[in-house]
């Protein structure tokens, strides 16, 4: 006769909340080590999806996920010149909040190298990629588009024509694609009140020079947009993104370009490196060290729920064993209980998880290895919890049946 | 020693004595107690209160060691002052039946589960476990509640199956500690008789401590106790 089975099946009610209570708990868990592996895989998912064998970016930075970069959008046909590669792409990023609809919306904007680059790579969920250099976006799901929606960005309109589905930054903001002019467009919008200060700003420091004063057709010029001066340097990109021909030997393109005085290269490991130890690291730590506590914490209310119910048998594990019950029926019956317990805790944190994982604004990723984990996390509290009650139970003396 | 009824003894107490405490506060429990009972007898232990009779019974039920004295059981020595000379739990689990004044019944096993793990606990296989504590059920009359859990049977259908499991193993000693105080005085005598029947037909050797007199002519022998100390022996009159 199975006693562990007995006792439960006539307080079934009681275990079964004392094992959703566990469940929930260690669905916690389970989904601590999903966001752990979550903010890994966002913080990498762009890198790994662009494919670029290594990203130009400005000197001495660590490209533009990790700080500002900005390099003249010209280097690219530097690049293209280098044997060995085969295409480079002006790549820039940043991020935007703007208020729609009375609603603040946010988005990671990447700018794309069109026509070269249109978002094909993009695993679309809806819609298509870029089709036209200007006014055309391609926004993740979670921003909260739809296709065919049109928003103000800047001076103008941009109509959401292809959907992607948890493509996120490292910090959760849903990402936007638009052509590397448009995403330039949004970030270097400035009012126009703002533009006609800048111009007077302008035509006040070049009076105030020879140059102004002895060509006054000049002061007309320096009053106009700034993409007519040659003397202002064109927009710059945030980084270049480099793929080498077939063939061709990665390092000793990487070696070529690094010995440039104005750039820094990271390869596509070395980026990702960056990006899984410099952006995410910490909160990566923190929900690590978050997990172990709530490891911990389980183990403690587990013992002590244990604990609980063998004091609640204090009087028949007395009769066992004033009838003689050898130590392993009794210590059997508390860790059987135990591994039950945790055994249908875990079952309930896998069904309800993977409903309510789902659910979650960031993403929570649970692999095969983190259930077998939890699986043998779950094995272990469950013994160790067992030892609090079965220590009490060996204390018990037969003698307090009497009592 | 006065042997009333065969000639083995079940169980044989020598200057048993029992000190709880020591210097001012020391009670004495149990006084140089000598007695033994045969197999097939059933013996009565009265007394008042505080009189030592549960400080015998468990003494002899290897549950609470004397301070000094020897208890054989089945001309065995078990205990030797408080140091026990067999292992006491495997002791007990093969030799000795105990019931109380509560029935003591485990409360998430069905009443046959009650029998059943006590046997079990002995090495039964379970369907042979199961069969020998329904034909005990069967025996004390309670067999149609056997799938009943305690709480839905009376106290003196309890009681039954407390006896049933006592006789699980075919003990050699029954010890029963104000087994009917809980029962109403028919039932009492219902359930002494029945310690009498299981003595007679199973030649178990059975020791109660009561304070029910009504019941006193089911007893082959009977002892008063008086502050810790074991009086002369009344021989009964149901032989």
């Amino acid at each position: 006769m199975n006693l562990a089975a007995q006792d439960i099946r006539q307080n079934i009610g009681r275990f079964v909340l004392t094992a959703l209570g566990i469940g929930l708990l260690l669905m916690l868990v389970l989904g601590m080590g999903g966001i752990y592996h979550g903010l890994s895989f966002e913080a990498t998912q762009l890198v790994d999806q662009i494919g670029a064998d290594f990203w130009a970016v400005q000197k001495d930075t660590r490209g533009p996920f990790a700080e500002i970069s900005r390099l003249p959008a010209n280097l690219k046909f530097r690049l293209l010149a280098v044997p060995g590669v085969q295409s480079a792409h002006s790549f820039v990023s940043h991020t935007v909040q703007r208020e729609v609809q009375g609603k603040p919306l946010r988005m990671f904007v990447q700018g794309l190298d069109w026509p070269d680059d249109r978002g094909g790579w993009l695993r679309l969920v809806a819609g298509r990629p870029l089709a036209q250099g200007h006014y055309e976006m391609i926004a993740d799901k979670i921003i909260g588009l739809d296709l065919g929606d049109k928003i103000l960005l800047g001076k103008d309109i941009y109509t959401v024509v292809g959907l992607t589905g948890g493509m996120v930054s490292s910090s959760g903001d849903g990402m936007a694609f638009f052509s590397a002019r448009d995403a330039m467009d949004v970030q270097f919008d400035v009012s126009g009140e703002t533009a006609r200060l800048e111009r007077a700003a302008r035509r006040a420091r070049t009076a105030s020079q020879d140059v102004g004063r002895l060509q006054p057709e000049l002061l007309e010029r320096v009053g106009g947009p700034s993409s007519t001066l040659p003397a202002l340097a064109a927009p710059l990109v945030s980084a270049i993104l480099v793929n080498v021909a077939p063939g061709a030997d990665l390092n000793t393109v990487v070696a070529t370009v690094s010995a440039w005085p104005d750039v820094t290269v990271h390869t596509h490991e070395s980026q990702r490196q960056l990006l899984l130890h410099g952006n995410v690291d910490r909160a990566r730590r923190q929900l690590g060290l978050f997990r172990v506590i709530l490891v911990v914490v389980s183990t403690i209310i587990m013992a002590l729920i244990i604990y609980t119910l063998t004091l609640d048998k204090t009087h028949d594990i007395a009769m066992l064993k004033l009838m003689g019950a050898r130590h392993r029926v009794i210590a059997g019956l508390i860790l059987q209980q135990a591994l039950l317990l945790g055994a249908l805790g875990y079952g309930i944190a896998c069904y309800i998880g993977q409903w309510l994982f789902p659910l979650f604004p960031r993403r929570v990723m649970i692999a095969t290895t983190d259930l077998w984990v939890l699986a043998g996390i779950v094995l272990a509290i469950s013994v160790l919890a067992s030892l609090l009650g079965i220590a009490q139970a060996m204390r018990v003396e037969p003698n307090k049946v009497l009592s | 020693m006065n042997h009333s009824t065969g000639d083995i003894r079940a169980v044989e107490v020598c200057n048993l004595t029992k000190i709880y405490g020591s210097g001012n506060t020391e009670v004495v429990a149990m006084k140089d107690v000598s007695f033994d009972v045969a197999k097939g007898e059933v013996m009565a232990l009265l007394g008042p209160s505080g009189a030592g009779k549960s400080t015998l019974l468990t003494a002899i039920g290897l549950i609470n060691p004397p301070t000094s004295g020897r208890i054989f059981i089945g001309g065995q020595p078990v205990m030797d002052s408080d140091r026990a000379l067999v292992n006491l739990a495997a002791f007990r689990r093969k030799h000795l039946g105990f019931v109380f004044q509560k029935a003591n019944l485990i409360a998430f096993l069905s009443a046959v589960q009650n029998v059943q793990i006590a046997l079990e606990i002995n090495d039964v296989a379970p369907r042979a476990a199961r069969k020998r504590a329904m034909e005990l059920l069967d025996y004390l009359g309670v067999a149609d509640r056997a799938k009943n859990l305690p709480d839905a049977l009376s106290g003196g259908q309890q009681q039954r199956v407390a006896v049933a499991r006592a006789l699980a193993n075919q003990p050699s000693l029954i010890l029963a500690d104000e087994p009917t105080a809980a029962l109403d005085s028919g039932r009492g005598r219902q359930v002494m008789e029945l310690f009498r029947k299981v003595a007679r037909e199973r030649g178990s050797a059975v020791i109660v401590v009561t304070h029910d007199h009504r019941s006193l002519d089911v007893f082959d022998r009977t002892y008063e106790m008086e502050d810790g100390r074991l009086g002369a022996a009344s021989i009964g009159h149901s032989a």
